[in-house]
């Protein structure tokens, strides 16, 4: 991979399908923030899904099928960029056991998650956002445990705690204060298709969840994924509290830039 | 399916006090556990040393269980094999009727849950007592244990004494943890006393030295395996390890990934009977070497059932673990349901997991019990003709671009109808306890189309 921060760096956007059809301001402010930072952003327009659900789900046929037809579609890339961790961890951690070939490999080196991307690619940790607001971070499982976008709480090597680059970003963004969470990266209960096939205990997660959201003072409730931000903000609806969701991208995207 | 360990979760931990009094209880062991292995520098080096050893040992599993038993024999057991359950049931009745042992004391054997062996020997006569303390709560109370190392953490102290004083005697009202584990030593003395046999299980067996290695912080397989004069201890293949020094590797995660002690209270090296008492080893496979020769989840025999996935787990400290409907509950429990387990509910189990992965972050031996749901989700998960067809038609509509803007279009139009409660909603499970979000109306690629093209933002 050459080093992205010198050069004009061209970017495929990878907007997951739920992401297009339910959040599709998130996919615009990735492009926005990628665009302020000197991206060349282009969007694909033959691109649905990565094949994530079929993969949890255990429709293994359909995964390979979808995985191929997401390589296929982004192999010309130079660096794939997503606003999704669970999409990015599909692609990273899953296509090599669906798609035993060199360019799932190539294509899983080369797809990003914004955050890291910014940070690690682009070398930056300061987007020129603006956010005045007491936000509370939502440490998706697939993007902590899985891409490593923060340290998670099992681990327990002595090595000096690294910040994460999903908390590095936050923190550089002017006037938001970040608000401890209590059992920070215990997981929201959302989990795909286990908030449909176990409600019961996927709303009994996402409560306990909400709660401590709540506890930290926070108006806000940002994260990496999608997914996990619309269960907790389905519940909030229901219950009437809680802090309101808003994508890492959103915030990234606020102000004006650099 | 699977999907009765939702519906089990509100009758086993109703919502409010109880379920957030287990969740808490439960969480306190997994905080417990990172201070300990935080205070110890290795422990990361440790698990990834505990991981390899035991992947050669599952490697060399037919050498060291014969060489075990060489030893063992040497130093005078009598090892015996048992290729299921009722295999297991059989030998160790046999063994109890022909020396007329009626009363029986057991120590905490996860392995006997799982084949059954107390309701087997019960029905024959023999009165065996549970000696762990957990064990017996859940023993007097008639129902299995909710956690592979605690018990009867499901249970307050409230419903301790209530139970304690229908059954021991103990002055009504008493909830003090103290008076009432003082009560329970009183009785389980007695027990000890009047046993003819002990039986125990056992956390590691030692092929070098044909050792046996127990466990425990209540001393109670110790007392039960220096009483009577006959000692029964059932273990699956995968306690087998090499040598000494690996047991001083396991030993020094065991107990810290289970409840955060740097060692357990009690740890007994059993080399062969007492002067004058026996000493039999059953070596129970009902399951193992079928899934030994599974390369995809072989990996999860090398677990240490130190409880550390349970703990950590957010499923299942809001589920408890009867919900499970499996003697091992919790992630462990999850992905060896299907290999050892085998009805249609327990091959359906790997469902029951929001895939957090946390349980693969603490495990000692680095089993990949995530990854490993994910696979058997694939492959051995019944999936009803319905949920095929519905995942075959998603992902026709999924392949084609022109498609997929056509089912965007469909899923607009029938999102207010979708986000009301009727019966027969796809939506319903979601609209149980949560809202769907406002549909934001046009996709991301319209707009991204009308951005290119200068209208948009």
């Amino acid at each position: 991979m050459p080093e992205l921060a010198a050069q004009r760096p061209s970017v495929a956007l990878f907007i997951p399908c739920y992401v297009d059809q339910l959040a599709p301001e998130v996919g615009l402010a990735t492009a926005t923030v990628l665009e302020r930072l000197g991206c060349e952003v282009g969007f694909d327009a033959g691109q649905t899904c990565c094949g994530q659900p079929f993969v949890t789900s255990g429709a293994r046929r359909e995964a390979v099928r979808l995985a191929r037809a997401h390589v296929e579609r982004f192999a010309g890339a130079d660096a794939v960029v997503c606003p999704s961790a669970s999409c990015v961890a599909t692609v990273r951690r899953r296509y090599a056991d669906l798609i035993g070939e060199a360019r799932a490999w190539r294509l899983a080196s080369r797809t990003f998650e914004l955050g890291e991307f910014i940070v690690s690619r682009l070398g930056t940790s300061d987007v020129g956002a603006c956010f005045p607001h007491r936000v509370a971070l939502l440490e998706s499982c697939h993007g902590l445990r899985e891409l490593e976008l923060g340290r998670a709480s099992e681990r327990l090597d002595p090595e000096p705690s690294r910040i994460g680059v999903t908390e590095t970003l936050l923190r550089g963004v002017s006037g938001l204060e970040l608000r401890p969470v209590s059992r920070r990266d215990e997981c929201c209960g959302f989990g795909g298709a286990f908030s449909f096939g176990f409600p019961e205990l996927s709303a009994r997660i996402g409560r306990d969840k909400l709660r401590a959201l709540s506890e930290s003072g926070a108006e806000y409730v940002t994260g990496t994924d999608v997914s996990c931000l619309l269960h907790l903000e389905g519940l909030r609806a229901r219950e009437g509290f809680g802090p309101r969701a808003i994508h890492l991208a959103e915030i990234l995207a606020s102000g004006a830039g650099r | 399916m699977s999907a009765g360990l939702d519906r089990r979760a509100l009758a086993v931990l109703p919502d409010g006090e109880r379920r957030s009094a287990h969740d808490a209880a439960v969480f306190n062991l997994r905080e417990k556990r990172d201070q300990a292995g935080r205070a110890e520098p290795d422990f990361e080096r440790l698990r990834e040393h505990a991981r390899a050893l035991k992947a050669h040992a599952l490697d060399h599993l037919d050498l060291l269980l014969e060489r075990f038993e060489e030893n063992a024999s040497r130093a005078g057991a009598v090892v015996h094999w048992a290729e299921d359950a009722p295999a297991l049931n059989r030998i160790v009745h046999q063994l109890l009727e022909s020396r007329g042992a009626r009363r029986v004391v057991k120590s905490k054997s996860m392995l006997t849950e799982e084949c059954g062996l107390n309701p087997y020997l019960e029905s024959r006569g023999v009165e065996v007592v549970d000696t762990d303390l957990g064990e017996r709560i859940v023993q007097l109370a008639s129902e299995p244990p909710s956690h592979i190392i605690m018990p009867a953490i499901h249970r307050s102290r409230e419903d301790i004494g209530a139970l304690f004083h229908r059954e021991l005697d103990v002055p009504p009202g008493e909830t003090d943890p103290v008076r009432l584990t003082e009560a329970a030593r009183r009785h389980l003395r007695s027990c000890f006393l009047g046993a003819d046999a002990a039986i125990t299980g056992a956390n590691f067996a030692v092929a070098e030295s044909g050792t046996l290695v127990v466990v425990t912080n209540e001393g109670n397989a110790d007392l039960g395996m220096s009483l009577p004069g006959l000692h029964v201890a059932c273990l699956g293949l995968e306690k087998l390890i090499p040598g000494l020094a690996d047991l001083a590797v396991l030993l020094r995660l065991l107990a810290r990934s289970a409840t955060g002690q740097p060692i357990s209270v009690y740890t007994s090296l059993v080399n062969g009977p007492r002067p004058g008492a026996e000493l039999h080893i059953v070596l129970v496979d009902n399951g193992r070497t079928r899934l030994l020769a599974d390369e995809r989840h072989r990996r999860a025999l090398g677990c240490i059932r130190c409880g550390a996935c349970l703990n950590t787990c957010p499923v299942y400290r809001r589920a408890g673990g009867h919900a499970y409907g499996f003697a091992i509950p919790g992630p462990i429990g999850l992905v060896l349901a299907p290999a050892l387990g085998g009805t249609e509910e327990q091959r359906g189990l790997p469902l029951a997991s929001t895939l957090c992965g946390s349980c693969t972050a603490v495990c000692p031996v680095k089993i990949d019990l995530h990854e490993q749901l994910i696979s058997w989700r694939a492959s051995d998960v019944p999936r009803g003709l319905r949920e095929r067809l519905l995942s075959r038609f998603a992902a026709a509509c999924l392949s084609s671009p022109a498609l997929y803007a056509l089912a965007g279009l469909a899923l607009r139009a029938a999102w207010p109808v979708l986000s009301r409660r009727w019966p027969g909603n796809p939506a319903g499970p979601w609209l149980a306890s949560r809202e769907l979000p406002t549909h934001p109306g046009a996709s991301f690629r319209a707009r991204w189309r009308d951005r290119v093209r200068g209208a948009g933002p």
